[in-house]
């Protein structure tokens, strides 16, 4: 069902925020109603946004010292023993460097530990390619069992939170440091498995986005409309399970793609996007993410621009696709 | 010979056929932690029901080097955990009996472990867990020796001394092999007791092949309310079997079948002391 009651002029006003706020407000409401969220962190309780969590609950709150694998393993026990552990730190580190641990201890038993990787996407800026997550993706979605979610506003972070909460199995949760345009309305329908359809201005093609890069994709999508282009923006934040039925009814309308996010374009949500398709009903694709490449320090907009993920890129893009549509090259050659 | 030890030596027994119609599986490890777990499965040391295998008030027995799993699975067979009949099923495609343990793929079994390095951690877990809920049960980490050279296993040890985990015991295997040579060439561990005491544990040496022994330490374990403890056990890898005693290179390996059935020979005769046929 479209979810269609969002435009450029309503979300431009409002204050921009980041998702790991809508993470740790979410997680105190969590801790109020269930006494089984445990949080873990590893020395990152500030930005990680659990400081609240901890000094409301610091019974249910385990410091485990600069220790990710560790922290990995123990949230396993708990959940073993019937507890719903989130651990937080930034993704190179969780689920950069305790992958294994989370492979073995946590996804292989389906244990309902929920990991919260923070500070990801080329947009951490001046800390540098060291903390700039851009595989998490790949690396979680890859393990059998797990839940891959990537929320593209603070609004949506926290509902996303709520929502993970409450699945039996174990979860990843993508989150970004950066504040970002609010797109979303608190009273926004969210369900993990299922896309959002944020604007339809027409099917000449479809622009599948997940993360805080679904705004530029908004702007881009309301430019385009300006030099008519139509376009439908997907806001594609559960990149597993992926909504498999309504994304094939998309390729079916749109019959070209342009997929949008802040990660490597190989493993990330354009791959699962493109698996599906290339399985199921083959169009073109364009992939904006990071090609192939490690970031550097800088300002998030310039970084953005100059690693190709800006709005004049998923402009470029969509035109590049529109042009290798057949019915487009047909309905070119009839003009001629 | 005592009942404790002829339960032990079945288990061998066990393990023997087990690993030989495998073709494959570890057979040093698993002969030689035999008597530490007919400890913890055959006494009254810890609260353990094969009938009840998940009573929320069980002690939590996790075992961190997975792959010597079939002196677990031989252990909880005969303790009455599931039938013994599917111990033979060992790494067979359909098995409950994975080649390295899977969580709760068989009453009794308490976690995933393989990957080294990992028990510990799970095992705080479920001390956390207890101590959160106000729970009396206690949690035991069986842990080898070479796994210790994980950077993880120093993670736990720091977190669990910090937090005094006195419902919580590691037992280490300490047998001083692993896959490439003798531990203290491929990586030196000791001086070992002196590490967990530096990182405030209580440590507690035993012969890992007296069965009395490794009980008492597991009950003298439960006395400590200051801070976690490791049971040092000193064992011989390969024990019972002459041929695959402190030799390396049973480490990874099964018998082949005439070595099984030289093995077997061994240990029901208990090393030539008496005969069985």
């Amino acid at each position: 069902m479209p979810n269609s009651s969002l435009s450029l002029s309503q979300f431009s006003n409002q204050k921009a925020r980041s998702t790991r706020d809508g993470f740790g407000e979410a997680l105190v409401e969590l801790g109020e109603v269930n006494k089984n969220i445990i949080v873990l962190t590893a020395d990152l309780t500030e930005s990680t946004k659990v400081a609240d969590f901890a000094k409301k609950f610091p019974e249910r709150f385990i410091e485990c010292g600069v220790a990710e694998q560790n922290m990995a393993g123990i949230a396993a026990g708990l959940a073993a023993c019937g507890k719903i552990p989130f651990i937080t730190s930034y993704a190179v580190f969780s689920p950069g460097r305790n992958w294994d641990q989370i492979r073995v201890s946590i996804c292989y038993s389906n244990l309902p530990v929920k990991i919260i990787g923070c500070h990801t996407g080329l947009s951490v800026g001046p800390d540098g390619a060291t903390h700039q997550a851009l595989e998490d993706i790949a690396l979680m979605r890859v393990l059998p069992n797990m839940t891959v979610v990537v929320p593209c506003d603070a609004i949506q972070a926290k509902q996303a939170t709520i929502e993970i909460s409450k699945i039996p199995g174990s979860c990843y949760l993508r989150l970004t440091r950066e504040v970002t345009p609010i797109i979303t309305q608190e009273n926004s329908k969210f369900q993990i498995g299922h896309i959002d359809i944020l604007e339809n201005y027409g099917q000449d093609v479809a622009i599948i986005a997940c993360g805080p890069l679904v705004y530029q994709a908004l702007v881009a999508a309301k430019e385009l409309n300006d030099e008519g282009i139509k376009t439908t923006i997907i806001n594609n934040h559960t990149i597993k399970p992926l909504d498999k039925a309504a994304l094939l009814k998309v390729a079916r309308d749109c019959g070209a793609v342009v997929t949008v996010e802040e990660h490597q374009v190989a493993g990330g949500m354009g791959s699962a996007v493109s698996e599906l398709f290339s399985a199921n009903y083959p169009i073109p694709m364009e992939f904006i993410g990071m090609q192939d490449s490690f970031g550097e320090s800088g300002d998030p907009d310039q970084l953005l621009a100059k690693y190709g993920m800006s709005v004049a890129k998923i402009k470029e893009m969509v035109k590049k696709v529109i042009i290798r549509k057949p019915s487009y090259r047909t309905r070119l050659e009839e003009r001629l | 010979m005592n009942d404790l030890n002829q339960v032990a030596e079945k288990i061998r027994e066990d393990v023997i056929s087990m690993l030989v119609a495998a073709g494959s599986g570890h057979s040093a490890g698993s002969l030689g932690m035999a008597d530490v777990f007919t400890a913890i499965y055959f006494s009254k040391a810890l609260n353990l029901d094969p009938k009840d295998p998940w009573n929320p008030n069980r002690d939590r027995i996790l075992l961190s080097n997975g792959h010597i799993c079939p002196v677990w699975y031989a252990t909880l067979a005969r303790a009455g955990y599931f039938p013994q009949d599917e111990l033979l099923t060992l790494r067979q495609i359909g098995t409950r009996l994975q080649g390295h343990p899977h969580y709760r793929c068989l009453p009794g079994v308490e976690n995933t472990a393989g990957p080294l390095g990992q028990g510990l951690s799970q095992a705080i877990g479920h001390t956390l867990a207890a101590q959160m809920d106000k729970a009396d049960w206690r949690t035991i980490c069986l842990l080898s020796d070479g796994e210790l050279q994980e950077g993880q296993s120093w993670e736990t040890m720091m977190f669990a001394g910090k937090n005094n985990l006195y419902k919580l015991t590691a037992i280490i295997d300490r047998n001083n092999i692993q896959i490439d040579g003798f531990t203290e060439n491929v990586m030196p561990l000791e001086p070992l007791a002196d590490k967990f005491r530096s990182f405030n544990w209580s440590v507690i040496e035993v012969d890992g092949h007296n069965i009395p022994e490794i009980i008492n330490a597991l009950n003298k374990a439960k006395a400590i309310f200051e801070n976690p403890t490791v049971i040092i056990a000193h064992t011989i890898p390969g024990n019972g079997v002459d041929f695959m005693e402190s030799d390396f290179n049973w480490h990874g390996k099964p018998p082949s079948w005439p070595e099984a059935v030289e093995a077997l020979r061994e240990l029901r005769s208990l090393g030539g002391k008496i005969s069985y046929e």
